[in-house]
């Protein structure tokens, strides 16, 4: 352990090596690394920030659901009504024609009685008058009994 | 170290690897001797310092801030944890453009320097005898002059930044009031703990890293000469002691890398912090 000019040689690599590594291995190195630690924050902001953008579409997509389902519901709701609506005025209708029907047919058949009726008096006035003819033929004069038949004829009406 | 005829005693085995191989051909003989410099330490400390900047620069190169590759993570890795260091220990971001740095290649330098110790003990230094090269240590940090080289790079670093953050003559006033006063009765007094401070970090920073090198690539040495002794018991403890030490050294060359990084930015952190 002897100490000589080795020292001082030494001390002059020592700062050669130094000042090599400070110039041409330190700054790149540190560089990468703060470059990548950089990278990995934004990435890391950019991931965050996705993930908010997808639990916000998420809330959008239940709540345009929600809007859908609520405005389904009301065409539905409207559709029943219109149909429940449509079908009352169908059976109104309905009711309205029928009572109609009845109406002009039980009119109908009232008349037509009422002609069978009259027809039917005719013709009995008639058979009476007939019959009262043939009976009375000799001993009634028809002028002169004209005046009764017809009274008969019109009680018979 | 293999003098013909007879094969070296255990003394002489370790006092060899011991040696460093220097410009001025033998072992150096005194303590301190500014003439000499040791070939061994410089060429692998350059050679390693060069590998580990080539593959930082290769990561670096290639660095994008896409999916990162293997190597690159690894090295991200490596990055961060230095970054995320200086960060803790040196507030001004502008110091740590060039702190930080500093901290990332004193480790991974020191890391592969100390990492030289799991090589077997007597591999490289073999190889060197075929070609004639009488001695080789290939730790560079368990050279003294290796170690606290880079500790001084750090206290120059240090004075540097006292006197950019402070100004030369905050730095001044500061040595001579801190840590007791401003008084002028205290001013040597604070003046000498502040000298003592600096040399007290300066010297057991190299020191921590130079005495815990040595030390393990002593021990290895030991257990070569166990192997050496070519008996049953001495191949088996050989094995079973390497192997223990040097899955235990793994932690070591780590720990000591790492804390003479950690320390470097404290006291580089501390030189921007007023008293």
């Amino acid at each position: 352990m002897n100490l000589n000019a080795t020292l001082i040689a030494q001390l002059v690599v020592f700062f050669i090596l130094v000042v090599f590594t400070m110039k041409f291995v330190w700054p790149p190195i540190v560089k990468a690394l703060d470059e990548r630690a950089k990278k990995v924050a934004d990435g890391l902001a950019a991931a965050d920030k996705a993930k908010a953008d997808l639990a916000h579409a998420e809330k959008k997509v239940v709540e345009e659901m929600r809007k859908a389902r609520e405005s389904a519901g009301d065409v539905r709701t409207s559709a029943e009504k219109q149909a429940s609506t449509l079908i009352d005025e169908a059976r109104a209708e309905a009711g309205r024609i029928i009572a109609a029907a009845r109406e002009a047919a039980e009119g109908e058949a009232a008349t037509a009685a009422q002609r069978a009726k009259e027809a039917l008096r005719d013709q009995i006035a008639i058979l009476a008058l007939a019959g009262a003819e043939k009976i009375l033929r000799k001993e009634v004069d028809a002028k002169a009994h004209a005046e009764l038949l017809a009274n008969l004829k019109q009680e018979l009406q | 170290m293999a003098t013909a005829g007879h094969a070296p005693t255990s003394s002489e085995y370790i006092v060899h690897h011991l040696t460093q191989l220097n410009t001025s051909g033998h072992a150096q003989e005194s303590v301190i001797d500014w003439s000499i410099l040791n070939i061994d330490t410089l060429f692998y400390s350059v050679l390693i310092g060069a590998i580990s900047l080539y593959f930082l620069w290769r990561a670096a190169s290639k660095a994008t801030s896409g999916v990162p590759g293997r190597f690159q993570s690894a090295v991200e890795i490596l990055v961060e944890m230095v970054a995320d260091q200086a960060k803790g220990i040196v507030h001004s971001a502008e110091s740590r453009k060039f702190v930080a740095p500093l901290a990332l290649t004193v480790f991974v330098w020191i890391f592969l320097m100390n990492a030289m110790d799991l090589l077997p003990v007597d591999l490289l230094p073999r190889i060197g005898e075929m070609f004639g090269i009488p001695y080789m240590r290939v730790v560079a940090t368990a050279d003294l002059n290796g170690a606290l080289g880079m500790s001084i790079g750090v206290l120059l670093v240090c004075i540097y930044y006292n006197i950019k953050i402070k100004g030369a003559k905050g730095w001044i006033h500061e040595l001579f009031t801190a840590p007791f006063g401003n008084h002028p009765l205290l001013y040597p007094v604070n003046f000498i703990m502040q000298m003592i401070e600096f040399l007290a970090k300066t010297i057991s920073h190299g020191m921590r890293l130079f005495g815990n090198m040595y030390a393990g690539e002593l021990v290895f040495m030991l257990i070569a000469l166990l192997g050496g002794t070519a008996t049953v018991m001495g191949f088996v403890g050989h094995v079973v002691a390497g192997t223990v030490w040097a899955i235990f050294h793994i932690l070591i060359i780590t720990l000591q890398a790492f804390i003479f990084m950690m320390l470097a930015l404290v006291y580089i952190g501390q030189a921007h912090e007023s008293h």
